[in-house]
């Protein structure tokens, strides 16, 4: 039996249906569309498929598609404006911050999260935020550089 | 995935009557950074999921006259984010801000931690340390346990079909008093625990021990209490010789086993370490003179 | 060329052409296809690391209405119907096919057993456990030792060592043995006043790309038949299936999808065939995808390792003798990366006398895959703690030690070639003048370093490039992008034709839409895929000139072409590039460049890499305080990327030195088969991973480009020991440095 699920997701009202087992990870992917949102593990443990719950920063694998039943979820396919990237994006690209790139929507994701909650963050404050994104190519210097450098441009814009 | 049954009721009274009346396994469903993992497992059975997490109060923390009164399903992300709550109890807030990654603290809750009842819970050990009592609702009443009571083993806990873990409750500290919790894992981050210590001291106004509460995990079935640690603190001054003595006792105290996370060997050793480096950032928060 | 040579898009930090999709999630990678009609493939998998399948029953399976098909080893048409006394080629087959799908015997706990394909993924994992299978289990083999002892349970009932000096009388486990030798190894260490010998080992560790193997099939009787996959060699991946599945090469078109990390782990093919056969079965479109599980418990682990290595050196630091017997795990399968291993061994050093002997053995744990520089990290860890055992025992500084011995232009590898110009004395020398190795030591720290080798390769490469009537154009060419490459095809065809990186866009086109490539792998595409780009920019360039003769009514050699425009010598007119495409029409059509090239002359790479650690007494763990890669890139194309693939293959090795293993139980199960236990580095875990490119051209490529990818992850395993064995006093001769294993020994130290 699929259950109704009415839900907003980056700003738009959407409805599907899926099994109670499902995770909003394969809601988003599969029922949904929204394929930016990557599973790298499907236990948490990657941050490859990060999104914002309800302002949480939440792994979406670990989350059951029925929970968003009435939220507010927000995935990378919301962070630019139409063709307009955001500040994160240009400088993770600034920044060669990616190398094949399938950690780097949770990192996107994750970055916002973390310049939200603090935009000043100290190098290490970043890096233990994101320590749940594992990313295999970078080893981290980039993505970091990155992180920091956006940090320092939305502090001036804001 | 095993096929389950979803209900996200809006009141502890409901969630009560369909824990109560569940026909197949039920789970409580809360941070689910636990949950939803086992559910996935292959060959994991039906069940019948109950959603905690719209019930008022649940996810609230408040302050009265006696103490904190916890909702167990708040997420660590808000939990660790409580300025108030870190200025009483910094060593519980730094158990809840070393589960998992950001994205895991998102979800997970003290609650689930404490009801999944892993040996290697970092919240377990510092909310015995702290002296915190659940309070369990159920088709017949309020019962109060203590956490240390409450589990009972490798993945159990003393909740009966139909109850429901209500709140936490931490009975304001007396002056004098902080806690500390360390815990060791191979990397800084993400890492389930190989041994973890917990300590809650309250020193005199001339730094001696008037009370002590230790309570060590990932080294025995559940976490446990080291009398014999808070013995060799009580009546003294920290010092390297009391530091040594509680190291030890940590460790004989530890009955762990070998696995993929570490040694009997290493675990034993390592709790003791932990105990006395916890020890010492207690006192130190409680206002000894190092 | 020129070392002087000024560029004006290599060497920029250009933004990537794939970016835009890659930051905003539009990039597809393997899981992300779906078609419509599509149907889901699951894998069942063995509960045992070693065991015969005495029978196998499908038939409830088959007849449950959700399921479509089902496949087994026996739907292998060429393997299923051919006796297995061909060739090596054949046999090498016949592994790969029994590896996706076991024929009588499993050995890997995880290998998988059977497919089927049913309405839903859910509905597909169900399926599974209508299938029967019974098993006789053998005794698992888990350890080179338990391998190679006598008496020791064979994987493989026939399998007779290769390599030795005289056949083998008796089947083994030992699938091949080599050697190679240089000098006389006796008289070099009769020549020696001091002499290090020692033995070491390194764990089973896995790439650990993020992303799981996944496809997307659809088998058409009436044209090619279409395989969507995340590959580094999509080409390799259509004669693997083409062979497997006795089709033609032009019966399949393969489309690499965006690719989510491979080090070499994405160069076989696990779930593709198995897909295709469902999906001929089926008649249906079949999506399949692997869980992180899965990943780990039957994908490509590299090969653990047991060294040997002896060393002799006379007082003043001259090294008179290196000599080195490797034994590598391949896996259930033959085919460790033994061989590079001995190859690489010992490349670093300019010494007469060499010995190395190699030993490929088969074990139960999954098919080894190439990992980044496959063999060279195990045995080049062993010979670079030992050569800074020797620096120690010698009281040398391990920089002068390493560049009195250094290998040169000119030095004899002990593998063949002789070495034409390399970059290893450049990178000890800017070791030796970096700020990390002049700065001072924290206290209780210790400090390693390490050099490192590898070959890089070069090969077949095809490339095309189309001009638009407008002069924009696009790059075609065929070597999936794993970590920016499009970037670098479009700064080198820029530069050629003179005109800006953005207006050409590079496609990694599937394998119907450009000629054949090799797989990206050996650090050969910014090299060799940058030659064959370069070459059919140069092919565009001729037809530029004779198009600008033509409508100037002068000969080709009467034209000039210099950044981006053409000119004519005998008078003052020229035109841009623009200009001509604007005119192709009337001087005889649209223009393409294009390049099929068997690319020559990779240049090695050498890197020198240095680490401080601080060890904490009382737990035995690690922290990285300091870390520092230098590499001779020959001539960087894409700055930035270079940095990049230098940090990226640091942290991997940093990961295998410090935490990274497989963790079997006695009855051989994969304990740690996720990313929760597999413990991969995590950003909090390091510091800033500083670099330095040197650049030492090739000469054989236009640019001077060499290989970069691969040899950052070669050091980093005795940079990493050395300065462990520095901090706690005690030599480190197995990896990892785990905390328990360290913890162990400073207590044995008291």
């Amino acid at each position: 039996m699929k259950t109704h699920v009415s839900t907003v997701v980056n700003g738009d009202a959407v409805e599907f249906l899926c099994s109670p087992s499902d995770t909003l990870l394969h809601a988003l992917r599969n029922e949904i569309g929204l394929t930016g949102t990557k599973e790298g593990c499907g236990s948490g443990d990657c941050g490859a498929c990060s999104v914002m719950l309800d302002g949480a920063l939440v792994c979406s694998c670990l989350v059951l598609g029925v929970e968003a039943q009435g939220s507010q979820v927000e995935t990378i396919e919301g962070i630019a404006h139409q063709d307009k990237l955001h500040v994160i994006q240009e400088k993770f690209l600034e920044h060669a911050a990616l190398q094949c790139g399938i950690c780097t929507p949770g990192l996107i994701v994750s970055t916002k999260a973390l310049l939200e909650e603090n935009p000043a963050p100290t190098e290490e404050e970043a890096r233990y935020y994101l320590a749940g994104n594992l990313c295999r190519c970078t080893g981290y210097d980039k993505i970091i550089k990155a992180v920091m450098d956006a940090a320092d441009v939305m502090r001036q814009g804001a | 995935m095993a096929a389950l049954t979803y209900h996200a009721p809006n009141s502890i009274d409901d969630a009560i009557k369909i824990l109560a009346d569940a026909s197949l396994p039920p789970k409580v469903l809360s941070g689910g950074t636990d949950l939803i993992i086992q559910m996935q497992r292959p060959k994991a059975p039906e069940s019948l999921v109950v959603d905690v997490k719209k019930i008022p109060g649940m996810r609230d923390a408040e302050w009265s006259e006696d103490g904190l009164t916890l909702g167990p399903a708040m997420s660590c992300a808000e939990f660790t984010k409580r300025q108030d709550i870190k200025s009483i109890f910094p060593g519980l807030v730094e158990a809840a801000y070393l589960i998992g990654s950001t994205q895991v603290q998102g979800r997970a809750s003290l609650g689930g931690n404490l009801c999944n009842a892993s040996p290697a819970a970092d919240t377990i050990p510092a909310l015995i340390a702290n002296r915190a009592i659940c309070v369990i609702q159920g088709p017949s009443g309020t019962r109060v346990v203590p956490v240390e009571a409450f589990v009972t083993g490798v993945g159990k806990n003393c909740l009966e079909q139909g109850e429901l873990l209500a709140a936490l409750t931490l009975a304001r500290p007396e002056p004098g008093t902080a806690d500390a919790y360390l815990r060791f894992i191979p990397r800084t981050e993400m890492d389930i625990a190989v041994a973890g210590a917990a300590v809650s001291l309250t020193l005199d106004s001339r730094g001696v021990c008037r009370n002590a509460r230790i309570a060590i995990g990932a080294v025995a079935p559940t976490a446990i209490l080291v009398p014999a640690a808070e013995d060799i603190l009580v009546g003294e001054r920290i010092s390297d010789e009391v530091l040594a003595g509680v190291a030890q006792a940590a460790s004989d105290a530890a009955s762990p086993i070998s696995d993929r996370r570490g040694t009997v060997e290493f675990r034993r050793h390592v709790v003791g370490v932990l105990t006395k480096r916890a020890t010492l950032i207690a006192a130190e928060r409680a206002g000894a003179q190092l | 060329m020129s070392e002087a040579r000024e560029y004006q898009h290599i060497g920029q930090r250009t933004i990537r052409p794939d970016g835009f999709d890659k930051v905003t999630g539009k990039a597809n990678y393997g899981a992300d296809l779906s078609i419509p009609g599509m149907i889901w493939g699951a894998i069942l998998r063995s509960p045992h690391a070693h065991a015969k399948i005495t029978s196998l029953d499908v038939s409830e399976a088959e007849a449950h209405p959700d399921v479509f098909a089902v496949a087994t080893y026996q739907d292998f048409p060429s393997v299923n119907a051919e006796a297995v006394a061909a060739g090596t080629a054949r046999k090498d087959l016949f592994d790969t096919a029994a590896n996706v799908l076991a024929d009588t015997k499993v050995l890997y706990h995880g290998h998988a057993i059977a497919a089927v394909a049913a309405r839903t993924e859910a509905a597909a994992q169900a399926a599974l456990e209508l299938i029967q299978v019974a098993y006789e289990v053998l005794d698992p083999v888990l350890t080179i030792d338990a391998a190679i002892k006598d008496g020791a349970a064979l994987l493989h009932d026939n399998m007779m060592t290769q390599g030795l000096l005289e056949p083998a009388s008796a089947a083994s486990n030992i699938a091949a043995r080599m050697e190679l030798k240089k000098g006389d190894i006796d008289l070099g260490f009769e020549a020696a006043d001091i002499i290090v010998e020692r033995s070491y080992e390194t764990p089973t560790v896995h790439q650990g790309y993020i992303e799981p193997h996944a496809t997307t099939v659809r088998f058409d009787d009436n044209g090619p038949s279409m395989i969507w996959c995340p590959t580094q060699g999509h080409f390799d991946v259509r004669a693997r299936v083409a062979q497997l599945l006795n089709m033609e090469l032009g019966q399949i078109k393969v489309v690499a999808s965006e690719i989510g990390g491979g080090f070499g782990g994405k160069t076989t093919v696990y779930l593709e065939p198995v897909a295709l056969i469902l999906s001929k079965k089926s008649g249906r479109p079949v999506k399949m995808t692997m869980s992180r599980e899965d990943v780990f418990r039957a994908s490509g682990p590299a090969s653990a390792s047991q060294s040997k290595v002896k060393i002799g050196a006379k007082s003043d630091g001259t090294i008179t003798a290196m000599q080195a017997s490797l034994h590598y795990e391949a896996g259930a399968f033959k085919g460790s990366p033994m061989g590079p291993g001995c190859m690489t061994i010992f490349t670093p050093y300019d010494v007469e006398n060499m010995y190395v002997e190699g030993f490929d053995v088969v074990v139960n744990k999954p098919k080894a895959a190439a990992y980044r520089a496959p063999g060279a990290p195990q045995a080049e860890f062993a010979a670079e703690m030992a050569v800074n055992e020797l620096a120690s025992k010698l009281g040398m500084d391990p920089i002068d030690l390493r560049l009195k011995n250094a290998a040169k232009e000119g030095t004899q590898t002990i593998y063949g070639p002789k070495l034409k110009t390399v970059g290893l004395e450049a990178c000890l020398l800017a070791a030796k003048s970096s700020p990390h190795y002049q700065s001072t030591l924290q206290e209780n720290a210790g400090r390693g370093l390490a050099a490192g080798f590898w070959f890089n390769i070069g090969g077949q490469s095809s490339v095309m490039i189309h001009l638009n009537p407008d002069g924009t154009g696009s790059i075609i060419e065929g070597s999936p992008d794993i970590g920016g490459s499009r970037a670098s095809m479009q700064m080198m065809a820029a530069e050629v034709l003179g005109v800006s990186p953005s207006t050409l866009n590079p496609i990694v086109a599937d394998t119907e839409h450009v000629a054949y490539n090799q797989t990206t792998g050996g650090s050969r595409t910014t090299f060799a895929t940058g030659m064959a780009v370069i070459e059919a920019a140069e092919d565009i360039v001729d037809q530029l000139k004779a198009r600008a003769a033509e409508l100037w009514n002068v000969t080709p050699e009467q034209v000039d072409y210099k950044n981006g425009v053409a000119y004519n010598l005998s008078s003052d007119e020229r035109l841009s590039l623009a200009e001509i495409c604007a005119k192709a029409e009337k001087t005889g059509g649209q223009i393409t460049g294009r390049a099929n090239i068997n690319a020559r002359g990779a240049g090695p790479s050498f890197a020198v890499h240095l680490c401080d650690v601080q060890v904490d007494p009382e737990t035995g763990k690690t922290d990285v305080l300091r870390y520092t890669a230098i590499q001779d890139a020959g001539k960087a194309i894409h700055p930035s990327y270079v940095e990049g693939q230098f940090q990226g293959g640091a942290v991997q090795g940093i990961g295998w030195a410090l935490n990274e293993e497989y963790v079997y139980s006695a009855d051989g199960v994969m304990e740690n088969a996720g990313f929760l236990d597999y413990r991969i580095p995590l950003a909090s875990d390091l510091p800033e991973i500083e670099t330095i490119i040197v650049e030492v051209p090739n000469s054989f490529h236009p640019f001077g480009v060499r290989g970069v990818g691969e040899t950052g992850i070669v050091p980093p395993l005795a940079a990493v020991g050395t300065a462990v064995s520095e901090a706690i006093g005690l030599p480190i001769t197995s990896l990892p440095c785990s905390p328990p294993k360290l913890l162990e020994l400073i207590m044995k130290r008291g």
